[in-house]
């Protein structure tokens, strides 16, 4: 008993001095990326991505500081830490946009990567609306590995068949064939948690108000307080109404799940949904199909995870090798089939890609793009706080006017309304 | 001499533990409260100065009011219900019946799994889909033909907080049987003879013999369960995740800290939080101390 414990001390103290001294000697070919790809296809893809940059920088060491746990909080957590501390990774993960510009670009801790992208020439690859969405006064700031969808509607097509109902592309046909679907006993919605019903709100809001207004709403020139937005929310109570009662009991996955199981007609859910339904052996196009949620065809609502680069890196040139191996068409063509994503370039191979994937390239390449809410493009990581509390308030309530004055005051705390 | 000496040894023994606790747990209150009076907002810190504005704008914000209610509506629940369950289950077992060790091992068993497991157990049985998804509950009083207590548990509007006290009765009257048994186990039994040869009914001797007997029993579970529903966070995560309607102040702290980075606002519902389980607990350490030290 007591040997034992002699011997875990012993192992302990081992442990730690190999820690602090591999804290000690920083190797001068090595680059840091720090992530929280941990599992699944994104670790897969990550792994894919670290070979061609092996490949392509033999002498450069990859050092994958991955942080598991919760969507990226744990990371995001180690990371703030090792910010504060002037212990910067050199390269590190986040969701493109406002989540990454809007906390880490105000404390000058990730540089612009301007140069990069007129050496890579990866303006011409990538869509033009894309630039500016991920840019803060002219400089951009992250390198986009992959795009995620968010403004899809997922339908069982069955269901929608046999009651002769068109797939909607307005707000008023989807009305109406919720109000359709709900008169011969069909749960017309399926909607789960929080964070889904404000993945709902975001898309709704860009259907009702347009992909100019609505990017108005992230840079203050579209007024929170305006009738279009109230038009927008009633829209969004009227569209909730339809959901499955016990949404706030319901996963993402829980909630997509009904529409392919033919317990409802129709999901509001990004594209990571068709990963999910591949998994439960579901076929496109005869178990679910898709459309843009109706009032945003044309245009293509989207998230992303992207690399940046920190302010006082160790190893600023190993870092850049790092971020061209990230937004090139060989790292991307690596990444994305195994994440089950398209790429942020417009050039990537299709065939790679399944059919969903494939349909989502070609929107990618010729729609309107703009930014998601939820998941952290268009607004920094405190005013989507606000916007959530909210959210929740009017969950409890359904009181439009109260949520639109909440929205307001949310813009006017962390927002560009001052 | 050798008295100093000693003295001398028994300060250096504790020391360590002295300075450890001075730092990791004083040391962080204080630092707790100079960053709830900041403007700290963001990653980088800012310790500006600025008084108590950050709590007074938390009594003025509709969700820290929802915290409140959501808490205060737990708290009488989960305790009322514990100290009640338990101290019914606690007479029970106490009549000396058949399998009584059994009994109270099952009734106990529930307070070794973590808040998380019972969480999650909860979140199946409290499932509120209707049709034909029901489950949990709502299948058994559909299967029982007691089709007027299926209920949307706590996805109840105003009152679904009262759900998850459930589950947390469920949890902890276990250990409020174990207090209270152990309590009437020291009841002795002359007492009672003797109120019996006074013409009082077992009911009577309850209400007027045992329980006055047993009040500091009751103090200490309403010490122990209001602090733990006080600080409650992870059940209420684990059967509903982070939902407005079953706020309370833990969850706020740590959102909107941590997701929100209003860091100033979370350290001010933190201290929010050690200052009411301190009203609680401070009162009851002094009470036992005192008692102790006339002992």
């Amino acid at each position: 008993m007591k040997k034992s414990f002699v011997l875990r001390f012993t192992i302990v103290l081992l442990i730690l001095s190999i820690v602090l001294a591999g804290c000690g000697q920083a190797a001068s070919n090595e680059v840091e990326v720090f992530s929280w790809w941990t599992g699944g296809g994104e670790a897969a893809g990550l792994e894919a991505m670290i070979k061609i940059f092996n490949a392509e920088y033999p002498k450069i060491t990859f050092n994958n500081a991955a942080v598991a746990g919760g969507a990226g909080t744990n990371a995001r957590a180690v990371l703030a830490s090792r910010l504060q501390a002037g212990d910067p990774p050199d390269s590190w993960q986040g969701h493109a946009g406002q989540e990454l510009i809007g906390t880490y670009v105000k404390d000058s801790k990730i540089e612009p990567l301007n140069d990069l992208y007129e050496a890579e020439g990866w303006g011409k690859v990538m869509p033009a609306t894309l630039i500016p969405l991920i840019s803060q006064d002219g400089n951009i700031y992250s390198v986009p590995v992959n795009i995620h969808r968010a403004n899809v509607l997922w339908y069982n097509p069955k269901l929608l068949s046999d009651n002769g109902i068109a797939v909607p592309t307005t707000i008023d046909e989807w009305l109406s064939a919720m109000e359709t679907l709900k008169g011969v006993g069909i749960t017309p919605l399926a909607l789960g948690e929080q964070w889904t019903k404000m993945h709902l709100l975001e898309t709704v809001l860009l259907g009702t108000l347009g992909a100019d207004k609505y990017n108005g709403l992230w840079d203050g020139t579209t007024d929170w307080g305006g009738a279009d937005v109230t038009t927008a929310l009633e829209n969004y109570n009227k569209i909730v109404s339809y959901a499955n009662t016990d949404s706030a009991s319901l996963t993402w996955q829980d909630a997509s799940q009904l529409v392919v199981n033919g317990n409802a007609a129709f999901n509001v859910m990004g594209d990571w949904a068709e990963g999910y339904f591949r998994e439960l052996g579901k076929a496109p196009k005869t178990d679910y199909g898709w459309a843009p949620v109706p009032g945003t065809g044309g245009t293509f609502q989207f998230l992303s995870d992207s690399f940046v680069k920190a302010v006082g890196a160790k190893h600023p040139d190993a870092a850049e090798s790092w971020l061209k191996v990230a937004g090139s068409k060989a790292g991307q063509e690596a990444f994305n089939p195994v994440k089950g994503s398209i790429c942020a370039r417009t050039d990537c191979d299709k065939n790679l890609f399944g059919v969903y994937l494939q349909s989502a390239m070609d929107d990618w390449a010729s729609n309107t793009v703009v930014g998601s809410l939820t998941h952290g493009v268009v607004a920094n990581d405190s005013w989507k706080s606000e916007i959530d509390t909210a959210l929740g308030a009017f969950i409890a309530s359904q009181d439009v006017p109260t949520f639109q004055t909440g929205l307001v005051a949310a813009c006017k705390s962390s927002g560009p309304c001052q | 001499m050798s008295k100093n000496k000693d003295r001398f040894l028994n300060i250096l023994i504790v020391s360590p533990s002295i300075l450890a606790v001075s730092i990791f747990i004083y040391g962080f209150i204080a630092w707790s409260i100079r960053v709830s009076m900041s403007q700290w907002k963001g990653l980088t810190p800012d310790y500006t100065f600025v008084g108590l504005s950050n709590y007074i704008s938390l009594f003025n914000d509709p969700r820290f009011l929802v915290d409140i209610r959501n808490t205060v509506i737990f708290t009488l629940v989960f305790v009322i219900g514990s100290i009640t369950l338990g101290f019914f289950l606690a007479v029970i077992l106490d009549q000396g019946l058949k399998g009584e060790a059994f009994f109270r091992s099952l009734f106990l068993f529930p307070m070794a799994i973590s808040y998380i497991v019972t969480g999650v157990v909860w979140r199946w049985l409290m499932n509120p889909a209707e049709g034909d998804r029901i489950s949990g509950f709502n299948l058994l009083f559909s299967n029982l033909h007691l089709d007027f207590l299926i209920n949307k548990w706590h996805t109840t509007v105003t009152w679904g907080i009262a759900a998850i006290a459930l589950a947390a009765i469920w949890q902890m009257a276990g250990y409020i049987m174990a207090l209270y048994l152990a309590g009437l186990r020291s009841v002795p039994e002359e007492l009672r003879e003797a109120s019996r040869i006074d013409g009082a009914n077992e009911l009577q001797i309850y209400r007027y013999v045992v329980l006055p007997i047993l009040t500091p029993v009751t103090l200490s579970a309403i010490i122990i369960l209001g602090h733990i529903s006080l600080k409650v966070f992870d059940l209420i995560i684990a059967v509903a995740g982070k939902q407005y309607p079953l706020d309370v102040p833990a969850i706020y702290m740590w959102q909107t800290t941590f997701d929100g980075l209003f860091y100033g606002r979370g350290a001010a519902i933190g201290t929010l939080l050690l200052l009411s389980v301190a009203v609680l607990i401070i009162p009851y350490i002094r009470y036992t101390l005192k008692s102790e030290a006339q002992q």
